[in-house]
């Protein structure tokens, strides 16, 4: 979509398909407090290039975890929880889903429909099978979660069952805290295991504790788990593949073994992870003030996107486009699944030089309040001259 | 038993009020410890180890003469110019175009006619494992019969790469025991027995663990053999500048098999020769036939990059990009290599007079004979726990010495030991 997009000249293009954050100049961004530590580290003559050991930086590891799982989290307390950094979240999942082909009983992960578009490969490389649970309505633009109960209920017990963590990515759909509730029960229940990723955390709602509020409810009944963290979006560390896989175990004894048998898997794949990113996320979470800097950009990123949410919605509305349109603001994070089919979506292309997936998919992060307009323009005439 | 299921049942009824958690024992119970990496996990035995006498000699990493690691000039200076100027975008599957172009002139020479005409098909990979591993994948995938020919020894971590890419190995003679020097005969007998076409892996230069390279004359007899039999050349070059100091010397290999009109595969790692261990860069390229073929190439390695980490970290890339890029930087660059690999020479000379001196009854040319970061001095591996439980030396137990780990301080302390413990073998 980008390729495209790069190659036309006109003026007014917009650019919906890239899943990078952009500010309201349609600029990429690079947090203040990233900046002010990468300078930090330049400047430090002590600091060095050696290798990390496999499982890599050991604060960034301990931290991650605690980000995502909350300081005071009894798996935590109790050492039943591994941490390895990983290659961001894509590098994160290859490393579990490698590391249950070779150790677990059950081959085979259960993603939701529709999914990021890697996430089929990584784990049928990794050597899963794949299969799918119902997840979006297209009818509603919401969940399908009749769908998705009466399919994690048929799934064999113990199947791996990955879930977005929050803002689902591409649709945006998000399970209620009630529906989550019952997500949960039937996991523990079917003994299914839950492979959580995280891309978004703090960037859905804008607080860090909010958007981590379902994996929490998870390691609070006791049971296992496997997350993969990234700290792509809500650092802005995109191309330094910032991210840490977590297993949750029922022992520390387990977590150990755990551990020694991710390094094997990793030690053939790239042997050690890469520095630089992972002692800029450490630096940050470990500093009260860093970490507050952190968490008011992260905010300040959440609610652009909330904001242009809103702006989208209130200028389809102003302008009369036909059917509901909100689930633009019942959506969260940097997706929004318009429900436009790909005719719809190549007539916007062509006549409003809009890009965007073909499944309807745009990115909010690539909206400014200056071009809302265009695109609510492009929407209403797509929806209305019918093909 | 009893013991678990009350635990276990403690936690039932701590998480009664999340209702719903059926009780489960643990999903990875049966799971056995895995064992320690034979080279890495040398590294955390020596760090845990509070003698003030500990000498690391294991791990592959380069120490100055105060036996610290070093951060050349040229990558601070590359540093200074790219912190906090650049956006943290996200690289394309095939990592840094500019980094990926350097890397080709520096292994196929700068004005190499193959890059000229397009034909390599190249991708930025993480460091020289992650290029192993995406080759060996990218075999797997498209001669999904054949095997990997690996010197014995080699790398240990080569076993694992080719083994989790589901490609099976097979051995050809390469180090001679008795002379501690190359088996020749014996490695041009394998090449000539293994069934045409098939992959062989070979050390462009400075061979880990042995330090034994082929002489230019047997590189050229190698080379012609290979081309006969139709075989795979695949390179694994992890030291070029670092073996003899002058990194087109240390291409050698590589361009007597270009000239020959092999297609080959090449790894290159940046970790040794520019310092950048952690930052994980290296590059992966693959010779085709012509423009068309390189660009399908790149396209499927691109293909099984995706699925593994999505793209290659940005921050090693720019630092080589940056250095590589700009004449001085890279002037400066090859000077910096230059007193590395000197270094590393002269302790060779040191450590072998010094045995000498102490009236070893042993040989030690092999000391000098050999290249790059490593010398495989022949101990035995009782002999290196020797070394370890009596001398607080760190090494691994196939008697891999690595050379970085030795400095005017500690190398009469570690000649000593080596008398020691084999002056009675």
């Amino acid at each position: 979509v980008t390729l495209a997009y790069n190659k036309d000249p006109s003026p007014v293009k917009l650019n919906l398909g890239v899943g990078a954050y952009r500010t309201e100049e349609g600029k990429p961004l690079v947090l203040n407090v990233v900046r002010r530590v990468e300078q930090q580290l330049v400047n430090d003559p002590a600091r060095n290039k050696e290798y990390l050991p496999i499982t890599g930086v050991a604060d960034f590891n301990k931290l991650s975890a605690q980000l995502i799982f909350g300081a005071d989290s009894p798996a935590i307390r109790e050492g039943r929880v591994t941490t390895v950094q990983c290659l961001s979240g894509t590098g994160s999942l290859r490393v579990g889903g490698e590391f249950l082909a070779k150790h677990y009983h059950q081959r085979t992960i259960y993603l939701p429909k529709p999914t990021w578009g890697n996430h089929p490969k990584v784990f049928t490389l990794a050597g899963l099978t794949v299969q799918t649970y119902r997840y979006y309505a297209p009818a509603t633009r919401g969940l399908d979660f009749q769908g998705l109960i009466e399919d994690l209920g048929a799934a064999p017990s113990g199947s791996v069952i990955l879930l977005h963590a929050c803002a689902h990515n591409p649709t945006g759909v998000d399970p209620t805290p009630e529906q989550w509730e019952e997500i949960r029960k039937l996991i523990r229940s079917k003994a299914l295991l839950p492979f959580f990723d995280s891309a978004y955390q703090g960037f859905a709602s804008g607080s860090l504790d909010k958007d981590a509020q379902p994996v929490r409810s998870f390691v609070a009944d006791g049971g296992e788990l496997l997350m993969a963290q990234s700290y792509a979006k809500n650092m802005g560390l995109y191309g330094e593949r910032v991210g840490a896989l977590s297993i949750v175990c029922k022992s520390a004894d387990v977590a150990s073994k755990v551990e020694s048998q991710l390094k094997l898997v990793i030690r053939p794949m790239y042997s050690n992870p890469p520095i630089h990113g992972a002692t800029i996320v450490a630096t940050v979470l470990k500093d009260r003030d860093l970490f507050n800097e952190w968490t008011n950009e992260l905010k300040g990123m959440a609610d652009r996107i909330i904001s242009m949410r809103q702006q989208l919605f209130d200028a389809i509305r102003a302008r009369g486009t036909p059917g509901d349109w909100s689930h633009i603001i019942k959506q969260i994070g940097m997706f929004t699944f318009t429900g436009l089919n790909s005719e719809q979506v190549s007539f916007m292309t062509k006549e409003y030089h809009i890009y965007m997936t073909s499944d309807g998919r745009i990115s909010m992060a690539g909206l400014s309040s200056k071009t809302v307009p265009h695109l609510a323009d492009a929407i209403h005439a797509a929806v209305t001259k019918a093909v | 038993m009893a013991i678990r299921n009350s635990l276990s049942g403690q936690l039932l009824r701590r998480s009664s009020a999340v209702s719903g958690a059926r009780f489960i024992s643990s999903w990875f119970r049966s799971i056995e410890p895995a064992p320690k990496d034979p080279i890495l996990g040398v590294t955390e035995a020596f760090l845990a180890d509070q003698s003030p006498n500990k000498v690391n000699v294991g791990v592959g990493a380069y120490r100055d003469d105060n036996g610290k690691p070093v951060v050349l000039e040229c990558v601070r200076e590359a540093e200074r110019r790219i912190a906090g100027s650049q956006f943290m975008e996200y690289l394309p599957i095939g990592g840094s175009v500019k980094m990926v172009e350097e890397s080709l002139k520096l292994a196929y020479g700068e004005n190499s006619e193959f890059i000229k005409d397009k034909r390599i098909g190249a991708v930025q990979a993480l460091s020289g494992t992650g290029a192993c591993r995406i080759f060996a994948a990218f075999q797997h995938r498209f001669h999904p019969t054949s095997q990997i020919y690996i010197p014995v020894p080699t790398w240990a971590n080569h076993h694992n790469i080719w083994r989790d890419a589901g490609v099976p190995m097979k051995t050809f003679r390469y180090y001679h025991p008795e002379s501690r020097g190359l088996d020749f005969s014996g490695l041009m007998e394998d090449i000539k027995n293994a069934p045409d076409g098939s992959f062989f892996l070979l050390h462009a230069c400075a061979h880990n663990p042995t330090g034994v390279d082929p002489s230019e004359e047997q590189w050229r007899e190698i080379s012609s053999l290979i081309k006969v039999k139709g075989h795979f050349p695949f390179f694994d070059m992890a030291y070029q500048g670092f073996a003899s100091g002058d990194p087109e010397r240390d291409a050698k290999a590589i361009r007597i098999f270009l000239e020959d009109g092999h297609l080959i595969g090449l790894a290159q790692s940046y970790a040794k020769n520019m310092g950048l261990y952690g930052q994980r860069v290296g590059c992966l390229s693959v010779l085709c036939e012509d423009e068309k073929q390189a660009v399908a190439v790149k396209s499927q390695l691109q293909l099984l990059a995706r699925p593994m980490y999505s793209n290659p970290p940005v921050h090693g890339a720019l630092i080589v990009s940056t250095v590589l890029g700009d004449p001085e930087l890279k002037n400066l660059w090859l000077k910096e290599v230059k007193v590395m690999a000197d270094r590393i020479i002269g302790m060779r000379a040191t450590l072998r007079e010094n045995l000498e001196k102490l009236g070893s009854p042993l040989p030690w040319q092999h000391i000098t004979n050999q290249i790059g970061m490593f010398c495989y001095s022949g101990l035995t591996p009782e002999q290196v726990d020797r070394m370890t439980n009596e001398f607080h030396i760190y090494m691994t137990r196939n008697g891999r010495i690595s050379m970085a780990g030795l400095n005017t301080g500690n190398v009469g302390y570690v000649a000593n030991a080596i008398h020691e413990i084999t002056k009675s073998a």
